[in-house]
């Protein structure tokens, strides 16, 4: 599954700029991927993989460019149609494992696949009642990509995702991109790691 | 097999009240567990108060008579106490950043969070008025009229205070901001709520002139608090 297709969704940002704190980060930076793609953004520290990111997610508002959507929902937009798996997991240690994944299905609507489900596929079904301020970083990380499990959004984007899973985990996390992939999603990762997916890079910066 | 994206991946529009049902629940239930924000601020409101008939002396008609304003002045302090975490924890985190991209918009997201926190902190300290209004001499009239005015007040407080609340997370600091932006704003809420008070104790005014003054300062914080938290927090978005 490469090269996107008629009828399929594509993502694409053309002659993005960002600034941040009154420093330009990059500029005319192009991206582009069909459904069923992986974009690996790479470059070193502090080239302006996060910011990436979010621009896509409209965390940030790009100094210049345009970021778009094809094929995708027309009612919604570019931002309700990601899944944006950052640094920090968005979880509640005083709620438990089973209660901070069905919050998140919750609020943000559209489809729900099956919470106990997906903790299975993430292998935390053996914790669902324990807060989550219990779980390893590893867990908490399984936990979070639960949550993109549990409701399905064609775009994830996904900061150092492998970051505190362990090899099992990393391979875990291997198949379930390969699966949302094989859906027809599409994946823009910004990483250090190899994803172990096969994927096109985008560098940002210079030589890492 | 081309697919449409959209059929792909069904997006059908989840009526907002869900989601934000969902956030106020959430709110709630970490309030009130262990660590979380409800029980401090009661906790501080009891202590503020308690402490001031020994503070003020043995006067009992000068204690009933300052009694509206101790209270008022407690709660204030009390919703304050909390008020400043209301997006802080979220922007720590992470979540502010998936509701802020969530189909739900951030205004209505912003009220549904100074709602639980309403419910959680705010409606204990009305809970809590009627006990406390014994140890200030105030009779049943007087501690009822207190307990309204704070019904239909400390709305005001904290849909004010979360603009405050929003702003201390755009700059990056804390509690002591918040307070410096919130008290003024919340002068208004606190000589009326007293004043509504007073007039039942004491008069000479109507409660009526006060009390509506009041709840108007409620019904307009309630429109302008969410959109300009909202505001604040997409202009601080990073």
């Amino acid at each position: 599954m490469s090269g996107p297709n008629k009828g399929e969704m594509r993502l694409s940002g053309q002659g993005l700029r960002c600034v941040r704190g009154g420093r330009e980060v990059f500029a005319g930076l192009d991206f582009a991927a069909g459904s069923g793609e992986t974009v690996a953004v790479v470059g070193r520290n502090g080239s302006g993989k996060t910011s990436l990111l979010r621009l896509i997610a409209g965390l940030l508002v790009p100094a210049g460019g345009t970021i778009a959507l094809e094929g995708g929902d027309a009612e919604l937009t570019l931002p309700e149609q990601c899944h944006y798996l950052g640094h920090r997991d968005a979880l509640k240690p005083a709620l438990s494992v089973a209660e901070n994944l069905t919050f998140w299905a919750d609020f943000l609507g559209g489809e729900r696949f099956d919470a106990a489900e997906s903790l299975a596929k993430v292998g935390l079904d053996h914790a669902i009642h324990l807060p989550a301020g219990f779980l390893s970083a590893g867990q908490r990380r399984r936990l979070s990509l639960a949550r993109l499990l549990t409701v399905r959004r064609p775009v994830w984007l996904l900061d150092e995702p492998t970051n505190a899973l362990d090899v099992a985990g990393q391979d875990m996390f291997g198949g379930l991109m390969r699966e949302h992939l094989a859906a027809g999603g599409m994946i823009v990762a910004a990483t250090h790691a190899p994803l172990g997916i096969e994927s096109r890079e985008l560098r940002i910066g210079g030589v890492v | 097999m081309p697919v449409a994206g959209g059929e792909r991946f069904p997006n059908r529009r989840k009526p907002p009240m869900t989601a934000l049902a969902a956030l106020i629940r959430r709110d709630i239930r970490i309030a009130l567990r262990v660590g979380g924000g409800a029980l401090i601020g009661v906790l501080f409101f009891l202590t503020v108060v308690v402490l001031m008939p020994f503070a003020v002396g043995p006067d009992l008609a000068l204690l009933s008579r300052l009694g509206p304003a101790i209270l008022w002045l407690g709660a204030l302090l009390a919703s304050l106490l909390t008020l400043d975490r209301l997006f802080m924890a979220d922007h720590e985190d992470g979540s502010l950043d998936l509701i802020t991209m969530s189909r739900t918009p951030l205004e209505l997201a912003c009220a549904a969070k100074a709602l639980a926190h309403w419910l959680a902190a705010g409606l204990p300290l009305i809970v809590a008025t009627p006990v406390l209004g014994l140890l200030l001499n105030l009779d049943m009239v007087a501690t009822a009229a207190v307990a309204l005015t704070l019904l239909a007040g400390t709305p005001a407080l904290t849909f004010t205070g979360m603009i405050g609340a929003a702003l201390a997370v755009t700059l990056h600091r804390g509690g002591l901001l918040m307070a410096v932006l919130v008290l003024p704003l919340s002068i208004p809420v606190l000589i009326f709520g007293v004043a509504a008070s007073q007039a039942v104790i004491v008069g000479p005014m109507t409660f009526g002139a006060p009390f509506s003054i009041l709840c108007a300062l409620s019904l307009v914080s309630l429109v302008i608090g969410p959109f300009a938290a909202a505001a604040s927090l997409r202009h601080g978005l990073d």
